[in-house]
Order: structure tokens, then C-alpha cells, then sequence
């Protein structure tokens, strides 16, 4: 009896042992698809269109991540969180890479034991009110009931900034972006306040917007930015030199139209290098050589993305501003690719 | 084994573990015994060695750092600065007050809905029956989700009652607010207040614990005055009117007591975006309160109906043979008899609203779960330490009410001597 147990304990320590996690791209592989954290709907950075199909500008980051690692930009199984599952979903590896218009911040990046793969917009919090109220700045807004999603760097921002300012506020904490629109709207709060970006892509979706604006005060710094489990270097450094890759495009004029004729003809060594027919860049990542210009194909590069989707042509109507390459005075800028 | 003469001396054989009724469920226990220690000991491992994997330790020291975020209902002092240990005990705070509030109200309506459903009457026993099959056939998530929202789309905004021509107004002389963030009532204010008890933790006002101190003084006064009216009744038949110095007991030392403290009402009054003054039940309260009282109360007035019914009807008959009237039938005949039956199915339900306040997480009610249990685990990422503090709290919370309910229904259950 004695025996068998002793056995039964050596099996099931043998099974824990080969627990230990693999690779995240060999597990990607493997799997066929990219599980990717989006949002659960923020028009413009992560929402499903009328057929269901996944769009957006965060979403483009995930698209362009899976056309460079299997080949196919719609191999992407989108996983929504809100602000308050993210981190343990990707902890836990639910899913192999958040692209949730998330705050690089230093305690996510150290303590959280996360690696971000860069920055795909700047961004700072602002505050949307109903110009109803007749308020021009958020100076004037002590006493206000504020909607604000729990579990945010906002959060955090919006205590400090009423404190520093010496003023009073009513929270009311929520879970979504679609909840917040819905207090908003209902009056049930005087002020939403979020990055300066989702409180243009929330506007855009309402049926008055004309009725609502973006005060002028950013409170803070939010560079946000796709990021991954901290602890496996191949795999953050392929989300990494993927949106540089992107970034890197516009700022060499590879679009997705002109990437295949670009490929053959050009005679820049730079872009050369970055659409593979020079140097061994894809297999350094493991991948292969073509892995750039799929990634740039997908979606194509970072200004066609922008454009697509949250620009100044689309409802939302973002400008560059800090979002533009860093030859347009902006601060996109993608490291050198040898 | 000496002593059982039919056992043969050639003694123990390994295969009477499995074949000798006398070894057997010893043997299977000590093989279940083993796999549950295996799988528990398996989990543990588990965890360590991927909290390992992952560069994190296990430590609860998050808790002395500073929160930085701000919480709306707060029963004590609590700023951005506090300590996330004292935004948990702010949530534990509101956890507890919605769950004391809820508990009452639910036992309450559960108790009248119960009685009334078995009312001869047949309206009002097939409303009861229409109220019961409603409320406890439908997730009670939907109902706060639902009285929230009423609330939130139906009530007018603060900003209604300002102005020449507001559209709304406010109600009882000015003193109640209903607005679509939440309800604005007078607040009970001291002008000459006692001050406060500082407990180190948080303070307690010293006003609350008199108005407590001076209930809990009549309540005994009244228990002497009714026990001594029961001493006369049984020495000589005839019971002494009592109800006007029940009433005189318990309202003239309060009276007394609200002109030694100066009490009057602070009426909410509308300042800049909100109503300012007065005590503010926020939507996300009611909303809550209002669900697990109307929800719990369904399940309860079944426990009471079942506990009624379960008195057989010859001890109604009997008593009324004696003489006895309706409402005494029920409050010294029927009532003690079914409260053996009511209290343990009781215990259930209270347990059960305590830890239904986590749905508060639906409507961004600020209690345990939303505090410690969102916020703070998601600023700290200290997901397992924020997990296991709070199952441990909802543990000892439902334990404390458990074990006060096994007291009382200890009282209240048959002697046997």
C-alpha cells in the first residue's frame, strides 16, 4: 500500500514538473492563433464593426503581430477585458499580449512583471463635460460627480489632481467604457474624464456630440502601449520590432500599396533591411524574413493605421499631434534596423 | 482483539486490508486521506513554483502602502493618502452596512410577506404568492442592475432643482432630495455634541453610542416592567395595563437626551454641481440595499410560511378554545413554536446576504470587493495576497453570524429536559 501511494506521489510530481511553461511563440504556433486583449469596445481602438470583425487601432497592433508570426493578420482570437481583468488575463496567459490602450507606468513595468513593447500613443487624461454646465476649465469643477473606470492609472490621476487643486469630487467608480458613456449620458455624473483619446472616440459615438467638449486641461502622461509578460525577451522583442516596423515605414514611405513594389526595386539599404531582402533581421527574432512586411501589409504602416482608424478623416477625428514621426515634431521614433 | 474469541492466532495478512470488513473502511480512509493530502499538497506547489516562475514573492505588504485613489461612501476618515489596509477596512465598513441593512429589511418584508401569504384574504395571499414566485425566480444581479438603472434614467439630475422654474422639487418641506444619483436626506446633527471616541483605528461619535447606551437602558426597563406585570398576572389573574409606560419608557429619556444634545436636522441644500449637507444615499446603496432586501425577503417568507404551517392547527384551535385572540394566538402560541423551525434556515439567508453584497461590484458600490478586491489588487497586482485576505474576511464575517444565530436559535429551541 505503502509503495503505491509513494508511487502515486512520484507521477504527480513528475506531472507538475512538466508544467513549466514553453515559449510564448512556440506556444503561438502551436495554437494556430494570437490570443490578443482588446477592450470591451472603444470605438476606434478596439471594436467589432457591423459584421463582427474586429477593427481598430489598438486591434491593428494585434493584426500586425499575428500576420508577422503566422503569417495570416486574421489569426487573431480577441480576448475583451476591462481595466480591472487585463493584468491577471495576461499574467495568467490567457492571453499572449495586451492591446488595451494601457499606461506604460514604471510599477506596471517593475512590479506587475509586465514588458511593454513600446508606445502606439501618446496620450494624456482629460475631462468631457455637458456644455451645459457653462464650465471652461476643470479649475471649476469642485464638488462635481465624476465617472471614472475603476482600476485605471485615471484613477489614480484624478485623486491627485483634485487634491493638488484643492478641490472636492464625487467618484463613481466603473467597470466599462460602455457604462461610463451610459452614466454620462444619463446625467448621473457631471464629468467623465479618461484618456484624452477615449473621450474623443466616446463623443464620437454620441447622437449630441456638438452638446459635449474636451476641456482643455491634460492632467497627466499616459503613453500607452501593447505589452506582454515580462520574462520571455523572443517574444516581447517580436511585439516590440513590430511596431517599430510599423512606425518605422511611414517614416521610410512603405505603404501597404507601394511594400510589394518597394521590395524588389528600392536601393535603401535601411528599407532593405527592414522588408528582409537584406541581412537575416527575421530569423534573429525567429521568424522569417518576410516577417516585417507582412506585419506592414496587414494593416499597413503606422500613419495608414492612424489614419484608418481614429484620424482626422474618421468620426473621432484625432490629430497627430505627439502621435506624429519625430521629422514632423512629433515623438515617433522607431530605433535603427540593423 | 483478545477479546474476540473467533479470530484466528496465525494473525494479520495484507490482504485483509482489502478483503476483512474489520480493516476495510480504515484502509479506504487512509487511501482518501492520502490523495487529498497529494492534491492539496500538488496545488500549493503548484502555485509557489509558478509565483516563482513569474518573479513574484507572496508578502501582504501592499496593504501599509499608500492607497492613492479615492473612495465616494467612506464610514471613516479616508483620503488618497490613507493606507490600502484602510481602504479595506473602509470597504469591509460598507460591506457590513449594506448586509446590517439589508438583513433587517429582508426579515422584515420576509416575515409580513410570510404571514400575509397565508392571510384568508385572497388578494393579498395571491399578491404575496405573485411577489414570492417574482423575486426569488429571477438572478437578483438583474434586480440591482434594474433599480439601479431606474434610478439612474428615470430621476431628475440635480440640476433640475435649480433655478426660477425647476423642474423638480424637493419633497417633505424640503428635506428630501431624489435625484438621479442618489437620495439626498436631512443628516442628524449635534450642537452640543459629546465629540468623538478615538479608537486609534477610527473614531466613534460619542452621540451614537449615548442614543445606543439610552435604547438599550429602556429596552431592559421595559423587559423588568413586563416581566414584573407577568409576576402579578400569575399571582393574581389580572394583568396590569402596561403599554403606556412602555411608551413612556422608551420615549422620554430619548426626548430628554435630544435636548441635552441639541438635536437638530441638517437639511440638504443645492451647492454648486450637487446637494450639499444632509446624508447622501448613493444609488449604488439602494440600488443594492433595495435588491437583496426585496430578493432575500421572497426566500424568507417562504422560511416563515413553511415555519408556520409547520405548527400543527390543533395548537391554534386549542388556544383559541382558551380563549386566546387572533394576535395572541399567533405571538404566544403559534410564533414560538414556528421560530424553532424559522431561525435555522434563517441563518442561511443572512449568510447568503452578506455575501451577495460583492454583486455591489455591478453598480460601483464601494465595499470590499470593489476596494481591496478591485482597486487594490489591480494597482498592486498582488491578485492571490487581495484574493485570499478577502475570502478570509467574507469567512470570518459569515462565521461571527453563524455562530450569533446558533446562539439565539439555542435559546428559542425546544428544551428538552
Amino acid at each position: 500500500m505503502k509503495k503505491s501511494v509513494f508511487l502515486g506521489t512520484l507521477s504527480l510530481t513528475a506531472l507538475a514538473a512538466g508544467f513549466a511553461s514553453a515559449a510564448t511563440l512556440d506556444d503561438v504556433k502551436a495554437r494556430g492563433t494570437l490570443n490578443c486583449g482588446v477592450s470591451t469596445g472603444v470605438n476606434g481602438f478596439s471594436a467589432p464593426d457591423s459584421n463582427g470583425v474586429w477593427q481598430g487601432f489598438d486591434v491593428a497592433i494585434c493584426r500586425a503581430v499575428a500576420a508577422a508570426v503566422l503569417g495570416d493578420p486574421m489569426k487573431v482570437n480577441f480576448i475583451t477585458t476591462t481595466g480591472q481583468t487585463r493584468f491577471s488575463a495576461l499574467a495568467s496567459g490567457e492571453i499572449d499580449i495586451l492591446a488595451r490602450n494601457t499606461t506604460w507606468t514604471f510599477s506596471r513595468d517593475a512590479d506587475l512583471k509586465f514588458t511593454f513593447a513600446g508606445v502606439n500613443y501618446y496620450d494624456g487624461q482629460g475631462f468631457m463635460v455637458n456644455k451645459a454646465l457653462g464650465v471652461s476649465s476643470a479649475k471649476e469643477l469642485d464638488g462635481a460627480t465624476v465617472c471614472i473606470q475603476t482600476g485605471t492609472t485615471t484613477e489614480l490621476n484624478l485623486a491627485d489632481y483634485f487634491k493638488a487643486n484643492n478641490m472636492k469630487y464625487e467618484p463613481v467608480p466603473i467597470e466599462t467604457n460602455a457604462e461610463a458613456q451610459q452614466q454620462y449620458l444619463a446625467g448621473a455624473c457631471d464629468v467623465y474624464t479618461t484618456d484624452a483619446s477615449g473621450l474623443a472616440a466616446t463623443r464620437a459615438t454620441f447622437a449630441d456630440a456638438e452638446n459635449h467638449i474636451v476641456l482643455p486641461e491634460i492632467i497627466s502622461k499616459e503613453p500607452l502601449g501593447p505589452l506582454v509578460r515580462q520574462g520571455d525577451e523572443q517574444w516581447s522583442d517580436i511585439a516590440r520590432w513590430t511596431l517599430n516596423a510599423l512606425i518605422a515605414a511611414e517614416e521610410y514611405g512603405v505603404t501597404s500599396a507601394n511594400i510589394e513594389e518597394l521590395a524588389k526595386s528600392t536601393e535603401n539599404p535601411e528599407i532593405k533591411r527592414l522588408l528582409g531582402t537584406e541581412g537575416e533581421l527575421g530569423k534573429m527574432l525567429g521568424l522569417d524574413n518576410d516577417w516585417a512586411v507582412r506585419a506592414i501589409k496587414a494593416g499597413g504602416n503606422y500613419g495608414e493605421i492612424f489614419a484608418s482608424n481614429i484620424g482626422e478623416a474618421t468620426p473621432i477625428g484625432l490629430a497627430r499631434g505627439l502621435n506624429a514621426q519625430w521629422t514632423q515634431g512629433g515623438l515617433l521614433y522607431a530605433p535603427p534596423f540593423r | 482483539m483478545a477479546t474476540m474469541p473467533d479470530v484466528r492466532k496465525d494473525g494479520f495478512r495484507l490482504s485483509m486490508l482489502i478483503y476483512d470488513t474489520r480493516y476495510r473502511s480504515i484502509t479506504l480512509q487512509v487511501i482518501f486521506l492520502g490523495i487529498f493530502v497529494i492534491a492539496a499538497w500538488w496545488l500549493i506547489h503548484n502555485t509557489v513554483e509558478n509565483l516563482r516562475a513569474l518573479g513574484k514573492d507572496f508578502s501582504f505588504g501592499f496593504l501599509t502602502v499608500r492607497s492613492g485613489y479615492d473612495i465616494n461612501q467612506r464610514l471613516i476618515e479616508y483620503s488618497s493618502d490613507s493606507t490600502h489596509a484602510r481602504a479595506f477596512l473602509v470597504g469591509l465598513l460598507n460591506t457590513l452596512l449594506v448586509a446590517f441593512l439589508a438583513c433587517i429589511s429582508a426579515t422584515v418584508v420576509g416575515v409580513l410577506a410570510g404571514v400575509l401569504r397565508l392571510s384568508k384574504n385572497w388578494l393579498v395571499a395571491r399578491l404575496m404568492t405573485v411577489y414570492v414566485e417574482a423575486f426569488r425566480n429571477i438572478p437578483l444581479l438583474i434586480w440591482i442592475l434594474l433599480i439601479f438603472a431606474i434610478m439612474t434614467e428615470s430621476m431628475p439630475a440635480p440640476s433640475a432643482f435649480r433655478g426660477e422654474n425647476a423642474t423638480s422639487s424637493m419633497m417633505l418641506f424640503d428635506s428630501i432630495a431624489v435625484t438621479n444619483r442618489g437620495v439626498y436626506v436631512p443628516e442628524p446633527l449635534f450642537s452640543r455634541s459629546l465629540g468623538n471616541l478615538d479608537l486609534g483605528i477610527f473614531l466613534v461619535s460619542l452621540d451614537l453610542l449615548a442614543i445606543v447606551a439610552v435604547i438599550l437602558g429602556s429596552v431592559l426597563a421595559n423587559r423588568k416592567l413586563l416581566k414584573t406585570a407577568e409576576r402579578i398576572q400569575n399571582d393574581t389573574g389580572v394583568r396590569p395595563v402596561t403599554w403606556w409606560k412602555s411608551i413612556l419608557i422608551f420615549l422620554a429619556p430619548l426626548v430628554v437626551l435630544k435636548f441635552a444634545l441639541g438635536f437638530h436636522l441638517g437639511l440638504p441644500e443645492l451647492r454648486g454641481f450637487n446637494f450639499a449637507d444632509g446624508t447622501f444615499l448613493r444609488n449604488s446603496l439602494i440600488a443594492l440595499w433595495f435588491a437583496l432586501t426585496v430578493y432575500t425577503g421572497a426566500f424568507i417568507a417562504e422560511t416563515v410560511r413553511a415555519g408556520i404551517m409547520a405548527v400543527s392547527h390543533g395548537q391554534t384551535e386549542a388556544a383559541a378554545a382558551l380563549g386566546l385572540r387572533p394576535g395572541r394566538i399567533m405571538s404566544l402560541v403559534v410564533l414560538p413554536q414556528a421560530l424553532r423551525v424559522i431561525i435555522p434556515p434563517m441563518i442561511s439567508q443572512y449568510l447568503n446576504i452578506t455575501k451577495n453584497t460583492s454583486l455591489a461590484l455591478a453598480v460601483g458600490y464601494m465595499d470590499i470587493r470593489s476596494t481591496l478586491g478591485g482597486i487594490t489588487i489591480n494597482q498592486t497586482g498582488r491578485e492571490l495576497e487581495g484574493m485570499l485576505l478577502m475570502m478570509l474576511t467574507y469567512l470570518v464575517i459569515s462565521l461571527l453570524i453563524s455562530m450569533a444565530m446558533n446562539v439565539y436559535n439555542a435559546s428559542v429551541k425546544l428544551k428538552e429536559r
